[in-house]
């Protein structure tokens, strides 16, 4: 059977047309480099995705700090991940990169600043 | 009157970068002038994933973006001044500014524009019916969540497929809003395909293709909006309308480069870009100043704005050294499937990117470059779409100083 993708890995964004059998991929075209090919096989077993999102922060020049993950998590755990974020409250200053949530629900990856806040003057 | 090498009206990706490439040619004389708080432009507030994977080889969000060149500029001791609103250039370079420390004024050698791109309103596409509130742009949205911790409402409908209102969709239902859909009066989208991909399919929100709003009813807050289909003219199709009750609206209908500042300075727009007409060293047509990034053309990816904005610097270094760049007498000419160029005119002596976009999809096909009946640049692409922005490099050694370059689509 064909399946249709669209590559995520960059913004080229490749319609790749994959031959699928059984959940495998047998073969595929239209990618432009190999990470197509990782794509289409990832999208076929375990749907990855990162998201960004934001933390309120405490005594800071700004009310909140965004984050990212720094990581890929399944995508059916997003919802689960922004619950895990929306509780979060860190305190001014902010270092971009600092981990906000170590190793979020297990999944292997931390959620990290992506700002630097100053605290409030 | 201060006097200054340099003057970079903005401090956005494309001012940042052309910053510190100055700095690194030995043009040490700058100025950056930031009306925001903060350096860093519109990439603050776009804290989503996916900026600097062509430029660092990974993929960053914006503000981690735009943080690589505010400490560059830190670190190096770019002179910048944040708080500070340009009120006018004049077409001798003097530059006037509102700040905090009241009017300052300053005579440049050479002035950049890098002031980016604004967002067309429900106005400029004149959506009929009531006022409410409860319409906004998606990237005032975007500063609304993502800046000022402020939820814009529940129960969403989207107009236009840019990039932004996709990402705003994936945004809003991450927070908890429900996305109704996304309508777009062309056939085709305007965004990103992967946008499409992770920012409506994985949420489950429907795209739909040559349809728009053609009413906006609530009487204080937005109560619904109509949907019509529309004809291969982008007319409404009368009996096709249906009615979304929705409490936002979020139009995300296209971006306009923000010239107001170039046209007090005498500077020629081109009709096509909404942006200053520019030659190969993307001097506008007042020598001297220079232009680059969303007010130049509007760009999809930031990693290209930074590439653009070093180009500029390239030559206003040239420029500030030799007192003047190579004449550019040679015209950019374009055929019907071609939306616009940069530049716009070229010298025959200088190796220089041009960059353009198609004005439909289009698969397939061959551009060319044709300069006296001769094929001096080529691209195949299997697809070309309006969203994504070509660029074709063209070398010196294949051009001459006579005849107009000529871009062509062939299918």
């Amino acid at each position: 059977m064909l399946k249709y993708f669209t590559c995520i890995m960059c913004p080229r964004g490749c319609e790749i047309t994959a031959e699928v059998e059984d959940g495998k991929m047998l073969s595929a075209q239209g990618n432009f480099c190999p990470k197509g090919q990782e794509y289409v096989f990832q999208e076929l077993t375990s749907p990855m995705r990162n998201i960004a999102s934001s933390v309120l922060v405490e005594g800071g020049e700004l009310p909140l700090a965004s984050v990212r993950l720094n990581g890929l998590i399944p995508k059916n755990r997003i919802f689960d991940v922004m619950e895990e974020i929306r509780r979060v409250k860190i305190k001014a200053p902010v270092t971009m990169g600092q981990k906000v949530i170590c190793d979020v629900l297990g999944l292997g990856c931390d959620v990290i600043a992506t700002k630097n806040v100053k605290a409030a003057e | 009157m201060r006097q200054v090498d340099t003057v970079i009206i903005g401090g956005g990706p494309a001012g940042l970068s052309a910053a510190v490439r100055l700095w690194e040619k030995g043009i040490r004389d700058i100025l950056i002038l930031e009306r925001e708080h903060q350096l860093g432009g519109i990439l603050r507030q776009c804290i989503h994933d996916g900026f600097g994977l062509t430029r660092f080889g990974e993929t960053l969000s914006g503000p981690e973006y735009a943080q690589r060149f505010i400490s560059q500029v830190e670190a190096l001791g770019i002179p910048y001044v944040t708080d500070t609103t340009v009120i006018d250039i004049t077409e001798d370079k003097k530059v006037t500014a509102a700040s905090r420390d009241g009017m300052l004024e300053i005579q440049a050698k050479t002035v950049i524009l890098t002031m980016g791109c604004r967002e067309r309103t429900r106005g400029a596409i004149s959506i009929p019916g009531e006022r409410p509130a409860g319409v906004y742009t998606a990237g005032v949205a975007q500063s609304y969540i993502n800046l000022q911790n402020k939820m814009v409402g529940r129960e969403v409908v989207i107009l236009g497929s840019g990039d932004i209102g996709m990402i705003m969709a994936r945004r809003l239902t991450l927070e908890g809003a429900h996305v109704q859909a996304v309508f777009e009066v062309q056939p085709y989208a305007s965004g990103l395909p992967r946008n499409i991909l992770q920012c409506l399919d994985d949420y489950g929100i429907p795209l739909y293709l040559s349809h728009t709003v053609t009413e906006i009813r609530g009487k204080d807050r937005l109560e619904s909006v109509v949907v019509s289909q529309v004809d291969d003219r982008l007319q409404p199709i009368k009996g096709t309308e249906k009615e979304y009750f929705c409490d936002t609206l979020i139009l995300s209908v296209g971006l306009i480069p923000e010239n107001e500042l170039s046209l007090a300075a005498g500077v020629v727009l081109d009709e096509r870009t909404k942006g200053a007409a520019v030659d190969e060293h993307h001097q506008t047509s007042v020598p001297g100043i220079f232009a680059a990034g969303n007010v130049l053309q509007v760009h999809d990816l930031v990693d290209f704005v930074s590439m653009e904005a070093e180009e500029l610097a390239d030559s206003v270094a040239a420029f500030l050294k030799e007192g003047q760049l190579n004449g550019c007498g040679l015209e950019v000419k374009t055929d019907g499937n071609v939306t616009h160029t940069i530049p716009q005119r070229i010298s025959g002596t200088k190796d220089f990117k041009l960059s353009m976009r198609v004005k439909r999809p289009v698969k397939d096909c061959r551009i060319q470059l044709i300069q006296g009946g001769r094929v001096v640049g080529e691209k195949k692409m299997k697809r070309a779409i309006p969203a994504e922005m070509i660029q074709i490099p063209v070398k010196a050694a294949k051009l001459n100083e006579k005849d107009d370059l000529e871009v062509k689509v062939i299918c």
